[in-house]
């Protein structure tokens, strides 16, 4: 079981150009919103067209512009979960089901089994718009395993539901998608949904597709700037290499990195929870003032300035347990240190 | 009292309102999908019906279809009947006059449709054939139900045109509205007030229709329970 994408697609002066390949896993397609992630589902789907490219599903081409194949939506056997979820909403969640079922001759047996497994009995006469949100996303995943596809693709499967409903339903959905012998594409802009689904990554620049990297990877050590801040790095400075150090002249500091920085590293980041207490003199430690301290649910935001910072430089955002900002609060000018291997080293 | 009228009235306004929604469908499908400028171009055309005089209409067609006329004349050459002066003659003028009202409704319903329900029956392996009759259509009804009483109502009432192109023969191409106005003309006004009422009658069956289908809209918009 694999998919392979490579496709280009112009749309005024968005240019989309996406190249990945997926065996049988689920894939995160991770990228900020207008990155052209759905663009790229549909794409796949049959949807859309691509300019020019090749995808391929286990051996058989679905597109290819230069031996000018481009089989229709209906022949590609590949799933779509909208947004929306895009139930027909003058059919009940059974009939929903019912038209997509492949077999026909076992129409009536594999939808009442279907809404059997996806809790849906119950619901199964009523119409889309009478049922929660959640049932709904469970009728249009069972709607889409009625129809046998080869591959899934799940255009941000949350959208379109509150998040005190999403824990449940991941959980739900994580099961549904394990038991699935294929391709799933999961596409989000939640670095935290794509970790607990997904183990490995694409991410999505600006129409830009990224080398597919293992989850952690992406965490650890994130390639450019936009990888970074879509792994949740917060913290960003212009940076100069200087062979096991780096340069940040915006905080006027020099920071131990423990590794020799590649020297076409231009920014480096610190993620907030990388940004500690320290005592004078440590490895890393540098003063910073507090120039802002925001009060979050479960721990204290505290925005500081690096002593040797040029005027116009962001702020350094640390993020702490509360039981530790108290103990500090006091103190005028703090001292903080970031670990050398917790420097992210951007190109 | 002859009934001839009522009967052809309501025989033109059927086959004239079936044959306006295939056409309306149709078009409305077609140019909802096509560049802006062509859409408007042809959105002009086709709505131009609906603005000009019966009469201008009534003349375009006894142009078009007119005994001496090219297609007139060809008509009855291979077929030897003439496309005027019969009583389906006039359903070539209510067929007219009554399209754009088809047309915008439907072209307005499939707008607003969810190109996203069309999508996910494709990638179910829903044959756009299925897609468009149990699906898109389905979901538009409301609209395209209401086009259809309007096209109705409207070649019901249609004067103008179908006098000009069907004319009146009592018993033959006599219609409510040139009865009526026959009756007028050689001061039968006690007949004349009958049909008048009868029209009156119909036309208010027709409003209450429209009225009923637009508050079961509005019931849907808000979220209400549909029987």
């Amino acid at each position: 079981m694999s998919l392979k994408v490579d496709i280009r697609r112009r749309l005024g002066s968005f240019d989309l150009a996406v190249a990945f390949a997926a065996e049988q896993e689920c894939l995160a397609l991770l990228g900020a919103s207008g990155s052209g992630k759905s663009v790229t589902l549909q794409c796949i789907a049959g949807i859309l067209k691509p300019d020019e490219g090749h995808i391929e599903m286990d051996g058989r081409v679905l597109y290819d512009s230069a031996a000018g194949i481009c089989l229709p939506p209906q022949q590609r056997q590949v799933g779509y979960l909208f947004q929306q979820y895009a139930l027909f909403p003058h059919m009940t969640v059974r009939q929903n089901i019912a038209v997509a079922v492949r077999q026909h001759d076992r129409r009536k047996d594999v939808t009442e089994e279907l809404l059997r497994r996806f809790q849906l009995t119950d619901a199964a006469d009523r119409r889309p718009a009478r049922i929660s949100g959640g049932q709904q996303q469970r009728a249009a995943l069972a709607r889409i395993l009625a129809s046998e596809p080869k591959a899934i693709l799940l255009d941000e499967p949350f959208a379109a539901l509150d998040s005190y409903l999403q824990y449940q339903l991941e959980l739900e959905l994580q099961n549904t998608l394990a038991a699935f012998p294929g391709t799933v594409l999961w596409v989000t802009h939640d670095r935290g949904e794509a970790w607990r689904s997904c183990r490995r990554v694409c991410v999505l620049e600006e129409g830009r597709s990224q080398p597919v990297t293992e989850m952690t990877e992406l965490f650890r050590a994130p390639a450019t700037e936009s990888a970074a801040r879509l792994s949740g790095c917060k913290n960003y400075a212009a940076a100069r290499p200087a062979g096991q150090r780096v340069e940040l002249p915006e905080w006027g500091l020099t920071l131990e990195t423990g590794r020799a920085v590649p020297p076409d590293t231009v920014t480096a980041g610190i993620r907030s929870h990388h940004v500690t207490f320290a005592v004078p003199g440590a490895a890393n430690a540098f003063s910073c003032r507090v120039v802002r301290i925001i009060d979050d649910v479960f721990e204290t935001i505290v925005l500081l300035r690096p002593e040797g910072a040029a005027e116009d430089a962001p702020l350094l955002r640390m993020e702490c347990a509360k039981e530790a900002w108290r103990a500090r609060e006091k103190l005028p000018v703090q001292t903080v240190a970031v670990a050398p291997e917790h420097i992210l080293l951007l190109k | 009292m002859d009934w001839y009228p009522l009967y052809n009235s309501l025989r033109i306004a059927a086959v004239s309102t079936a044959a306006v929604f295939f056409l309306g469908l149709f078009f409305a499908y077609y140019i909802a999908r096509l560049p802006r400028l062509l859409k408007g171009v042809l959105d002009v055309i086709l709505t131009l019906p609906l603005v000009l005089p019966p009469t201008v209409v009534g003349w375009l067609l006894l142009c078009l279809l007119g005994p001496k006329q090219p297609l007139g004349a060809w008509v009855l050459n291979v077929f030897g009947t003439k496309l005027v002066m019969t009583w389906w003659s006039a359903i070539f003028a209510t067929v007219t006059v009554s399209f754009p009202l088809m047309y915008r409704t439907a072209r307005g319903a499939f707008e607003s449709f969810d190109p996203s329900l069309a999508a996910a029956g494709q990638t179910l392996g829903l044959s756009n054939t299925y897609i468009f009759w149990r699906i898109r259509l389905p979901v538009c009804r409301q609209g395209i139900l209401a086009g259809m009483v309007l096209s109705f109502a409207r070649a019901l009432g249609e004067y103008g045109a179908t006098s000009m192109v069907a004319g009146y023969t009592p018993g033959k191409t006599a219609t409510i509205s040139t009865t009526v106005y026959q009756l007028w003309r050689t001061n039968e006004d006690a007949m004349a007030l009958r049909w008048v009422l009868v029209n009156i009658a119909i036309s208010a069956v027709f409003l209450l229709t429209i009225n009923l289908l637009e508050s079961r809209d509005k019931q849907k918009n808000r979220g209400g329970s549909r029987p």
